[in-house]
């Protein structure tokens, strides 16, 4: 298990406990976190589990593959740590990990 | 497509499969692009057939030519989100004919330019700008609901649907709002067969696109040499992958957004009502909860599939479900056979406004050429729906819906309703 923090376009925090080898998303999904979508269940096909992830964990969140470069490219609101939740799957290294939710999911 | 008189048509075509029994017939004869099923309501158990017995399914001859029918959800999401194995372009209707009348748009290109294109307007539609435009939207709707007869027939689609809808694009284009009606005139144009109602002939068709040009490049030219605004017709004068497009792209680029735009929310706000009246407990549900609209407009979406398919077309020799796909053949998304498909979908042949998961449906597509409108529709829905609510107790359909002689575009032309108010 490790322990992700969701905060909120409002500032509202979400802590959660998770299993790894689970996707951040399924993380958000499972405990109900607001501001995920994820309307295509986890398929990098509709980008609408848009998350930021705090600078400090860029490292260890890895690179953003091709697909999700061209879904992320189609979201009006993309940033540097631009990342899609259902292509990052949790691992030990990940305990403590913060990710911020945008605004609205397009 | 409001207006047509649907009573005659189809012309009985030797391609027609309307009242023939999908269990009767050989598998490889069944071809779901004829309209006549489509009019005539009789599609579902075809889809139903070649989802279960022949899911990735060869149509050697139709009216159209040779194409493929995929009809399972797994391989549509599949085809969708491979556009190096399958292309948007050149076209993404299943009628290779209409291409010397097609225009260029980004719905039919592939990446890089389909991605700089898009990525120019869809700010428009973005969820931050809706956000502005709800109030509008929302006393719009108040207006309109508001001038309906009450205990009294009328046609919702003319009165509701269209209006709503076309009033909305106005806003989106800033379009000249006296004018609107063209909006409606030219979106049901552009995917008119001649010779149903519409236009007669392609001469007329023609001649219909070029006054939408006309009328929007004088909006161009208003707009360029203005301050840069948030319209449509703004961002695209000033965009920098737009700003030097060709007339023909733009216009099509303006056809693609009145379509997308106008016929698709349009034909999901009548299929609404429709489908409640056909679930009175799923109204019942509505009833007493108001707060199942923002999920009832997801399961609306997916029971609609306001646009029924989205074609492509292979690039490279392929495989898919172990049947062997051609470079160049025509592949055919069956989006409202992949939305009732209950390998994917829980009781997928059910209409439930409080399915968990409701957002898990084809009707905006996935990948690249998602529906960039798909927030602007959901939130006109949802709005639509929380206007009725506060005002009617039951629109109470009253007469069979005449629906549009299209296996594209999945409508209405028509739908008698009487309104019964709040008590």
């Amino acid at each position: 298990m490790v322990k992700v923090l969701f905060v909120e376009h409002d500032g509202t925090e979400h802590n959660v406990e998770v299993n790894t080898g689970d996707s951040l998303m399924q993380a958000a999904v499972s405990n109900g976190v607001p501001g995920i979508d994820a309307d295509c269940g986890g398929s990098c096909s509709c980008a609408t589990c848009h998350v930021y992830v705090s600078e400090e964990w860029l490292d260890k969140t890895g690179e953003v593959n091709p697909t999700e470069e061209a879904m992320l490219g189609l979201s009006t609101d993309r940033k540097e740590n631009s990342r899609l939740s259902c292509q990052i799957n949790l691992t030990e290294e990940m305990d403590g990990l913060v990710v911020s939710t945008p605004e609205f999911q397009f | 497509m409001s207006e047509m008189a649907t009573g005659d048509v189809p012309k009985k075509s030797k391609w027609s499969m309307v009242d023939k029994d999908p269990y009767a017939m050989s598998i490889k004869d069944i071809d779901l692009s004829h309209p006549g099923i489509w009019q005539h309501n009789q599609y579902l158990p075809f889809m139903e057939r070649l989802r279960n017995e022949d899911p990735v399914h060869y149509c050697e001859d139709s009216a159209v030519g040779p194409y493929w029918s995929i009809m399972k959800y797994k391989d549509i999401m599949t085809v969708d989100t491979s556009p190096h194995l399958y292309s948007s372009e050149p076209t993404i209707g299943i009628i290779d004919s209409f291409e010397e009348f097609a225009l260029p748009a980004f719905i039919s290109m592939d990446p890089p330019k389909h991605d700089d294109q898009r990525r120019t307007v869809q700010g428009v539609v973005a969820p931050a700008n809706l956000k502005e435009l709800e109030g509008l939207i929302r006393s719009r709707a108040g207006v309109i609901l508001d001038s309906l007869p009450i205990n009294e027939e009328f046609d919702w689609v003319k009165h509701v649907s269209i209006e709503l809808t076309t009033q909305m694009l106005a806003t989106l284009f800033d379009f000249p709002f006296e004018d609107r009606n063209k909006l409606t005139y030219w979106s049901d144009v552009a995917t008119a067969i001649p010779g149903n109602g519409i236009v007669e002939t392609n001469e007329q068709r023609w001649a219909a696109i070029e006054e939408c040009l006309a009328y929007f490049t004088r909006l161009w030219n208003e707009r360029v040499n203005a301050e840069p605004g948030n319209d449509l017709v703004s961002m695209l004068a000033h965009g920098e992958a737009t700003k030097n497009m060709p007339p023909m792209e733009y216009l099509g680029n303006i056809i693609l957004l009145i379509v997308g735009g106008n016929d698709t929310t349009r034909n999901s706000i009548t299929g609404g009502v429709l489908a409640l009246n056909e679930n009175p407990a799923e109204y019942a549900k509505l009833r007493a909860d108001k707060g199942v609209i923002p999920n009832m407009v997801s399961e609306i979406i997916r029971w609609q599939t306001p646009l029924a398919y989205m074609r492509r077309t292979a690039i490279q020799d392929t495989e898919l479900s172990g049947k062997k796909i051609k470079a160049g053949d025509k592949v055919v998304m069956w989006y409202a056979s992949g939305n009732r498909d209950e390998e994917s979908i829980d009781r997928a042949n059910e209409f439930l406004i409080d399915r968990p998961n409701a957002r898990q449906h084809l009707s905006f597509g996935f990948g690249l050429h998602r529906c960039m409108g798909n927030r602007l529709a959901e939130m006109q829905l949802r709005v639509i729906w929380e206007e009725i609510s506060k005002r009617f107790d039951f629109v109470e359909v009253v007469g069979e819906p005449e629906r549009i002689y299209s296996s594209f575009v999945k409508g209405y032309s028509k739908l008698p309703v009487v309104l019964h108010p709040l008590k």
